[in-house]
């Protein structure tokens, strides 16, 4: 049987944190193209079929309303859901977490004796490292989306949650097709170009005589619909189709989140997702099962409920919004932070606007360095909530983690930020602590204030330096100004000479025009 | 404690909050509000014409659309073929919709995936049509096959009556519903099987049939 040659266990752990790898991000200007070029184009193909539909704002409520019924509610949903899985012929299993939930993938896969299991992209099993666990355990994981197959044959990481190899060019994934697929299974054709269709016909040869072989295939699901037990893989490529369907045993590692109501609640979410997700009105293949039919597809069904830090943004009634979503990926793709590092500087399966509220709940504020820098990383402007299917306020809760952050960071020796913080509040509490601190300020604005801008500042100020331009201080304060001037009525009204910097009271230097 | 009730009990206190009505103004207002008045969009919409719609929307996935009249269902469907000739005819599938000269393979005994592979074609009923998104629904009930004859063969040629194409997504959840409450496997199709992992440009065509071609009867 084949073996991967090269291990396919890239993980995010041990990533740098998200001012370190967006400054290294940055740098890649081949990178910063391909990003361009593609959130730029489902960007705009996105906006078009919401465009069509003259109900859209109404969708969304209707989204977000169904999901907080399911998070409200939770407990009585799972059940049911259980249940009706449970008479539909499926095993149900309950995982706490991500190594819950891999130990039962691998006693499944083993009690068939199998070396190999097919994979529908999933972000799930991204999210557990099912893969890594299965290679440990001496079975290999078949990624069969074409991006996660480039991905994986790459031995990369994803990053992106709709095209995890969005960062990859058509000329990078022919000489990783070239160079790879030889040493897992079937090689590609010497001949490949680096045409978008050639690339797909050779993943098709490639994956088939992996598909047409399973025993045994992995999934997610995009909805679990309590009231009937029915499973919901929506794609694209028709690789979750043969997953779903040739294998005799299908494992589905579903998070508990990913509950609907009723099948009826479909309506609303077949509307959401695809014309979110990929831009279209629908996506090709949409599958839905439930438990096991007898003479079609596997006849042997296991779902996985996984918690794995669910609960906990369960708990945050500010952050539990983000249990909405349902993984279409449009925040990143209008998100103007991400379009330019990229998915990996998140260090997350869970890029973008989404993952810097995300990662650190299911991870917990103040498990290390690079978790409490992703509330950080976003500038803030909403674009993400604008375009959020199931109306996440991802800057509401930005700012509500960002105050975590710095609440899990009290006592001790104090930080930098909070040595400002209590010099601010000193300086703030008397006006002449206020005036002597200005007076310093404009001395500093004429020493560090060329082209009006501070520059590279020595730590720990080059924190705040090292990401953003900060205006010069201004060389007069508006105090000085009133008290030199008598507010602009004397007839020495103007502003220091020369002073430019933004803020200065110079559009009040008529001579006394004022009216009284 | 084991991981159910571990899971249901972390669940239950991450909840408790609100069931002691503390809960914040932030995040869950939504679900508080009356599921009635958050159902506001549209069930049904208001086309002028369903079925020309449902053609140029399948069309503009690369989809091809033959649209025929009853009796001439049985040519429309050679012609989408296309030169198939070992073509997989499920059961159930109506005997005069079927054109004569077909090297046809039964799915009886169950064929085995790699059978099915060597397979060109396989011609099915369907269950919906869907104006709106240009998509043919499955329930893999009489006529259809099980899920891996419209997968494999490398070409699907799909015939709808007119009776099945519906307006938009949720009248087509409403009519399915029967299926799946009857436990019935769905498979949703719009147009051939399409990928944009590579640059996000399109390509029709990677793991399931690169060619659909939909007959529309009336």
């Amino acid at each position: 049987m084949n073996k991967p040659a090269t291990s396919n266990t890239a993980t995010f752990l041990g990533m740098p944190p998200f001012p370190v790898a967006a400054r290294e991000a940055l740098a890649n200007s081949q990178l910063r193209r391909n990003l361009r070029h593609a959130t730029h184009t489902i960007r705009s193909k996105r906006a078009r079929v919401v465009e069509e539909l003259d109900d859209w704002e109404q969708l969304r409520l209707a989204g977000a309303a169904i999901k907080d019924d399911v998070l409200g509610n939770l407990g009585g949903y799972l059940e049911q859901l259980e249940e009706s899985l449970t008479r539909a012929g499926a095993t149900v299993h309950w995982a706490r977490d991500a190594a819950e939930a891999n130990q039962v993938v691998i006693d499944i896969a083993r009690s068939h004796k199998v070396d190999e299991v097919v994979k529908v992209k999933s972000m799930v099993t991204g999210e557990i490292e099912l893969n890594a666990a299965l290679e440990a355990a001496g079975i290999s994981a078949w990624e069969t989306d074409l991006a996660e197959l480039i991905v994986q044959l790459g031995n990369d990481l994803p990053s992106h949650i709709l095209v995890p190899a969005i960062h990859r060019n058509r000329s990078e994934v022919r000489d990783i097709f070239l160079r790879e697929m030889g040493k897992v299974g079937r090689p590609a054709e010497a001949d490949l170009t680096d045409e978008p269709a050639q690339l797909a016909g050779a993943a098709r040869r490639h994956l088939r005589e992996k598909f047409l072989r399973a025993k045994v295939a992995v999934s997610g699901a995009n909805f679990a619909v309590a009231d009937t037990g029915t499973l919901v893989v929506v794609e694209s490529e028709g690789n979750g189709r043969m997953c779903l369907t040739l294998p005799e045993v299908l494992i589905s590692v579903v998070g508990i989140e990913k509950v609907v109501p009723t099948w009826t609640d479909l309506e609303v979410f077949l509307q959401l997702l695809p014309r979110s997700s990929t831009g279209e009105r629908m996506n090709p293949y949409t599958s839905t099962w439930t438990g096991v039919t007898p003479g079609d597809g596997p006849q042997e069904v296991h779902v996985v409920l996984l918690d794995n830090g669910r609960t906990k943004v369960l708990a945050d009634e500010v952050g539990r919004q983000a249990l909405r979503c349902i993984r279409c990926s449009a925040c990143l793709n209008v998100c103007p932070v991400y379009e330019r590092v990229g998915g990996h500087a998140y260090g997350s399966i869970y890029p973008g606007p989404i993952g810097a509220i995300l990662t650190p709940m299911l991870r917990g504020v103040g498990t290390d360095e690079a978790t409490d820098a992703l509330p950080f990383a976003s500038s803030l402007c909403g674009a993400c909530y604008e375009v959020c299917p199931v109306l996440i306020d991802i800057p509401e809760v930005l700012v509500h983690l960002r105050g975590k952050v710095v609440d899990s960071h009290r006592g001790g020796v104090p930080g930098a930020l909070q040595a400002a913080m209590t010099g601010a509040s000193w300086t703030l509490r008397r006006s002449s602590r206020l005036a002597l601190a200005q007076r310093f300020a404009g001395l500093s604005g004429r020493v560090l204030g060329r082209r009006g801008l501070i520059g590279r500042m020595p730590p720990p100020l080059s924190r705040w330096t090292d990401a953003r331009d900060a205006p010069a201080p201004s060389r007069e304060s508006f105090r000085a100004w009133w008290a030199r001037t008598d507010g602009g009525r004397s007839g020495a009204g103007s502003t220091a000479a020369g002073s430019t910097a933004a803020g200065s009271p110079s559009d009040t230097t008529d001579e006394g025009g004022e009216p009284r | 404690m084991k991981a159910r009730e571990e899971i249901l009990r972390r669940v239950r206190s991450a909840l408790v909050a609100d069931r002691q009505g503390r809960s914040s103004d932030a995040g869950g207002d939504q679900g508080k509000k009356d599921q009635g008045t958050s159902r506001g969009y549209a069930h049904t919409r208001d086309l002028p014409d369903r079925l020309a719609l449902f053609v140029e929307r399948v069309e503009d996935y690369q989809a091809s659309v033959i649209r025929t009249r009853p009796d001439d269902v049985a040519a429309a469907v050679a012609k989408s073929l296309v030169g198939a000739r070992r073509v997989v005819v499920p059961r159930g599938f109506n005997p005069s919709w079927v054109p004569q000269g077909l090297d046809i393979v039964l799915d009886e005994p169950a064929l085995r995936a790699d059978e099915l592979d060597a397979v060109e074609a396989v011609v099915t009923s369907a269950v919906v049509g869907i104006a709106v998104t240009g998509t043919i629904v499955l329930d893999h009930t009489a006529g259809q096959g099980r899920r891996a004859l419209t997968l494999v063969p490398d070409v699907h040629v799909c015939v709808v009556t007119a009776d099945q194409v519906v307006g938009d997504v949720p009248e087509a959840v409403a009519r399915l519903s029967s299926s799946v409450n009857a436990g019935q496997p769905l498979t949703w199709i719009s147009g051939p099987s399409a990928t944009s992992d590579i640059e996000l440009d399109r390509v029709e065509g990677v793991h399931g049939p690169r060619t659909l071609r939909v007959v529309l009867v009336g």
